[in-house]
């Protein structure tokens, strides 16, 4: 593809403006860094506000009686039973349990609002659609705008803009307005720290984007920064560390498949790889590897399809995200390892052109999440 | 004293018989915040081209190459210990390491401040 076949955000004047180097990603031209430069904007995000333009992703509304139902048999997760306002995680399944993708999903009252990632939408929307599509309405807004404020100031730099954000708590959502425009703004995001993301119309995220700049917190944020800020929160990226040949329970996503789901639930099963990933979340079916967090012992950053051995020299697997973390300043990395080898404190050998340097299994996140819980 | 380019982004500055080797302003700029530089052993002899370092930033790695022929004779320890001077003093303090020449005559293939100038406007 070449850049002019690239789609554009409703923000890229906006990026071009900023001084931002674009990249292609997802189909669309993104901002990868600006001025400040990726460790700059980590840090931002971690001390102030970062805002991130993240319109590439996928916005879908799934409507009708049956939504919740219909949408809870693509995936191992409790939608039935999401109250509203509140959101939750979520994952499509296909029929081996491998992950077509991980999304967002808000219960709204009268929709289900879905976000998913930017480089599997059109396939999630087809397979949502030859799933469930007789069961309810299922209508893409790839158009719309999508921002995320994040940050231990977010909050700060928001309520003066859209009073009443600061009531929101940790994975729920609601409907504001800004100078008219109609927002939907979740407490969430893919950085760790408290935070918000902000559905609106195409139409207006610029100027609600730009509104948020003035804001003496907040400075925008490029993909980069985004990629540093999710690893260090141990967050998965579709891709990388998770794609269709992995399952949940490979993925140590097992907090994301409520108990209601599970063998013995009242709404066991009933999924795509459903026998699979039962048999492996109640340990019918052994695990072959499990996604682990490391750290390395030397300052050596360890990268994505990095060689994994065991001490005993025997090839294990490879790294799926690495990269020297700014915040916790050590290099960190996530990867598959056998069972026997995911303890927290378990040493494995990375392979780093032609070295061995020691890692250290580690608990996830690197860096404490500190979202807002109320 | 003459400094030199390569295509792949090198400079190096000749005095005597020996060449100070850095990243230019452009590939530090390129890269972003730089973590991580990887040098090579001091005594250890390279043919021009060779991998003889590498350079990472948080969101890249890249190769760094031995622009002449030649023995390291120095490795710049403050580098390792601050990888940083490579963008805030790629020309300068961020020098990589000093090698000493074994096939003086390569230096004249090697591009001018013009010529690179020119290739970095039209990447």
């Amino acid at each position: 593809m070449s850049d002019t076949d690239l789609l554009q955000t409703p923000l890229h004047t906006l990026h071009l403006e900023l001084g931002a180097r674009m990249v292609p990603f997802a189909g669309y031209s993104m901002p990868v860094q600006y001025p400040a430069g990726l460790m700059a904007e980590h840090h931002h995000t971690r001390n102030a506000a970062g805002l991130f333009d993240v319109s590439h992703m996928g916005q879908l509304r799934l409507v009708g009686p049956d939504a919740a139902a219909a949408f809870e048999s693509l995936m191992p997760v409790d939608v039935i039973g999401l109250a509203v306002g509140k959101q939750r995680y979520g994952l499509l399944l296909n029929d081996e349990g491998g992950i077509i993708d991980d999304l967002m999903f808000v219960n709204r009252g009268d929709d289900l609002f879905v976000i998913v990632n930017g480089a599997c939408k059109h396939g999630d929307l087809a397979h949502i659609q030859a799933r469930i599509g007789s069961r309810c309405t299922i209508e893409p807004q790839f158009d719309r705008g999508l921002l995320a404020l994040q940050g231990p100031q977010a909050v700060t730099a928001l309520q003066r803009l859209v009073p009443g954000v600061d009531k929101l708590v940790f994975m729920t959502g609601a409907a504001f307005t800004w100078n008219g425009a109609s927002l939907f703004i979740t407490r969430s995001g893919y950085t760790g720290e408290d935070g918000f993301e902000i559905s609106l119309a195409a139409a207006d995220t610029e100027a609600f984007a730009r509104a948020l700049l003035a804001q003496p917190e907040v400075k925008p944020v490029g993909l980069g920064a985004r990629n540093s800020l999710r690893l260090e929160a141990g967050l998965c990226l579709y891709g990388n560390d998770i794609d269709t040949t992995t399952t949940p329970v490979e993925a140590a996503l097992n907090w994301a498949m409520q108990k209601v789901r599970r063998t013995g639930g009242a709404r066991a099963g009933g999924f795509p790889g459903a026998a699979r990933v039962l048999a492996e979340l109640d340990g019918t079916e052994p695990l072959l590897r499990v996604r682990v967090g490391l750290v390395a012992q030397e300052r050596v950053p360890v990268r994505e399809h990095t060689e994994l051995q065991s001490e005993a020299g025997d090839t294990i697997s490879e790294v799926t995200s690495g990269l020297l973390g700014p915040t916790a300043n050590v290099p960190v990395a996530l990867g598959y390892v056998p069972p026997a080898l995911a303890a927290v404190g378990t040493r494995v050998n990375a392979i780093v052109r032609g070295k061995a340097v020691p890692m250290v299994v580690s608990a996830l996140p690197f860096v404490p999440n500190r979202y807002y819980r109320g | 004293m003459t400094t030199k380019y390569t295509e792949d982004h090198e400079w190096l500055t000749v005095e005597g018989d020996t060449a100070i080797v850095g990243i230019t302003h452009h590939a530090q700029d390129a890269l972003g915040d730089v973590v991580f530089v990887d040098l090579p052993e001091v005594g250890k002899a390279f043919a021009q081209k060779d991998v003889a370092g590498v350079v990472e930033s948080v969101k890249a790695a890249a190769d760094v190459y031995m622009p002449v022929s030649g023995t390291v004779t120095e490795v710049n320890e403050a580098l390792r210990a601050d990888p940083s001077l490579a963008n805030s003093d790629p020309l300068g303090a961020g020098w990589f390491f000093k090698v000493k020449l074994s096939e003086p005559a390569q230096l004249d293939a090697l591009l001018d401040a013009t010529a690179y100038d020119a290739l970095t406007k039209n990447a």
